[in-house]
């Protein structure tokens, strides 16, 4: 099975974040990235498929040079090789940068880089941790023509295509039969991800990593739903801090649940 | 100006959260100019449901094909009738089944779906979360074309529209789709759980939840203690069960259980909103927390700002204290 993989590099989930000068968005500099989590099952589902079907694994990422790392660390996982489509956050001129895309100018731009690989499956994450727009994969399914299921936990290779488990709300799962060639966008915790091993990572350095510049792909920054302005949240309850050590806290809490919330 | 508004139901009932949806709708449109739209094999109680509600008009999207959802047939089927009849806006309630599905709808009409909205101001401008409910986003919609928008469970009140009913039912419409059986690619089981549930968090009184904070498998005894402790169950967000540290059971969220105790004691647990909606209507909150902006924190009544190694054990102590 020829397996594509969309990943997208976000900011680390425990790096303080800043609203940027432009409150247009974050403050970047400084800034650590990780692996988008949802990605990363979705990268360990198509390396487990490709070690029981055989094959090969594409990892195709979008974003500026930084996203480079996240690329190799998907090689030194396992996947065999990688295309980068290249793009800054802010370019000016031409088709933009990859800010100046939304979600359905991110999906053009994968699914032109996708198309000439013919894929047998194209896996990706069910959503990112920054934007958490949750639509690549679905935008994608529409733009290469295929069928498609969401939040999906387990995938099953079957004579007719697939079966997969799809997760529905409050503890309910389905299942869904479809054909290849297909996209799945996976849920988080349906299998157990790898590291990457000593040797994993000096052969990432030695695997094909295909550099494309966006603007090369023929799709322009037609943006229809324009992100104008970041802010902090307002708070919907005024929470009460409690001060002091650890054990000073700790007993003003358990006074405060006696007496004033009066839940204990 | 015109609203769609797409229903979804559950069990031949509206779901709570399309209401919710309605009461976004109301936001740009007044009640004439909504058309409440449901889809099915067969609609009629739907559709009866929704023409008691403030809108304008009720279409019935129905095909015997609808029988169960599919993304393409839903596509399909509201592609067909958002070409005969373009609204400017299209608003749906943000559940799984809505994004696996409106997103391609909105591609197929060059349009981005604006999703898991929370608010909605003069403009219009939609406000969304970003960073997992660290920071919110301000979007507007340009160009030609029906703006798609969903709207995240709890972000707008539906018990406000019991006031608003109408004098006598809307009218309702039928629409029928051009669908052919080989247009539905995908085949769909019904539901199924994955095993009898045991736990049933959402009758307690008392809950301790825990999240990424605690590190690691080894450290949930010091938790466990603290429950043992309030005489509360215990509780989890998505990572510690994904883990495989706490059954699935266990879990409070989106995906899991959806609680509202009168006490919740959410520690280490950053507060993205798939957690949020399934806790926020738990009466007395307290989030324990390294970080003094986690989100958990704008829906917390009481919290500790501080490393849960040593505020925990303190807890644990404080509360046995007490007790004596």
């Amino acid at each position: 099975m020829k397996i594509v993989v969309a990943i997208k590099q976000v900011p680390d989930r425990d790096a303080p974040v800043r609203i940027a000068a432009d409150a247009k968005w974050i403050e970047e500099r400084e800034l650590q990235w990780a692996m988008n989590e949802p990605d990363a099952y979705a990268l360990e589902e198509a390396l487990q498929l490709k070690e029981k079907h055989g094959g090969e694994v594409i990892v195709l990422s979008a974003g500026p040079e930084r996203v480079g790392s996240t690329i190799r660390e998907a090689l030194a996982k396992g996947a065999d090789r990688a295309i980068h489509i290249v793009c800054d956050d802010l370019g000016a001129g031409a088709g933009g940068g990859l800010r100046n895309f939304d979600a359905l100018g991110v999906a053009r731009l994968l699914a032109e880089a996708i198309k000439p690989e013919n894929p047998d499956l194209v896996l990706t994450g069910l959503q990112s941790e920054d934007l958490g727009l949750g639509q690549t994969g679905v935008i994608l399914a529409e733009l290469l023509g295929l069928p498609h299921a969401t939040l999906i936990l387990q995938v099953e290779k079957t004579d007719a295509g697939l079966k997969v488990k799809r997760e529905l709300e409050e503890g309910w799962f389905q299942s869904i039969e479809m054909p290849l060639p297909a996209v799945l966008t996976m849920q988080s915790g349906g299998n157990k991800l790898r590291y990457a091993t000593l040797m994993g990572i000096k052969r990432a350095k030695t695997k094909e990593l295909r550099a494309v510049n966006a603007a090369e792909l023929g799709v322009e920054a037609a943006p229809v739903a324009t992100l104008e302005q970041i802010s902090a949240p307002k708070k919907q309850k005024s929470t009460q801090i409690l001060g002091g050590s650890a054990k000073e806290a700790a007993a003003a809490l358990v006074e405060k649940l006696k007496t004033e919330a009066r839940v204990l | 100006m015109s609203v769609f508004l797409v229903l979804e139901e559950s069990g031949g009932k509206i779901k709570r959260a399309s209401w919710e949806a309605l009461a976004a709708a109301l936001k740009l449109g007044p009640a004439q100019e909504i058309t409440a739209v449901v889809l099915g094999a067969e609609t009629d109680a739907l559709a009866a449901e929704a023409a008691a509600k403030p809108v304008g008009k009720v279409v019935r999207v129905e095909h015997p094909l609808l029988n169960r959802y599919t993304a393409d047939g839903f596509s399909l089927a509201l592609h067909q009738l958002l070409q005969s009849q373009t609204p400017t806006y299209v608003v749906f309630p943000h559940t799984y089944q809505v994004r696996d599905y409106a997103p391609a709808l909105a591609c197929r009409m060059g349009q981005v779906l604006i999703g898991d909205v929370t608010g909605i101001e003069d403009g219009p401008i939609f406000t969304r979360q970003l960073l997992q409910g660290r920071l919110n986003g301000s979007y507007r919609h340009g160009g030609d074309g029906p703006c798609f928008v969903s709207v995240q469970a709890g972000a707008f009140r539906a018990d406000s529209l019991e006031t608003q009913g109408n004098a006598a039912p809307a009218r309702i419409e039928l629409f029928t789709p051009t669908i052919e059986p080989v247009q539905i690619r995908t085949k769909p089981s019904e539901p199924f759980r994955e095993s009898a549930q045991t736990v049933d968090l959402g009758s307690a009184q008392r809950i301790v939840s825990v999240g990424r904070g605690i590190k690691g498998a080894e450290n949930l005894p010091m938790i466990e203690a603290l429950a043992g402790a309030l005489g509360a169950e215990l509780a989890a967000s998505r990572p510690i069960c994904d883990n495989g540290w706490l059954p699935m059971e266990r879990q409070v969220g989106s995906s899991g259980q959806t609680v509202a105790p009168k006490l919740y004691l959410a520690i280490g647990i950053s507060g993205a909103i798939q957690h949020l909606v399934g806790m926020k209507g738990s009466q007395c909150i307290v989030a324990i927390n390294k970080d003094p902006d986690a989100p958990i924190f704008e829906v917390a009544d009481y919290g500790i700002v501080g490393d849960l190694f040593e505020v925990v054990p303190a807890l644990t102590e404080a509360v046995k204290a007490g007790r004596e």
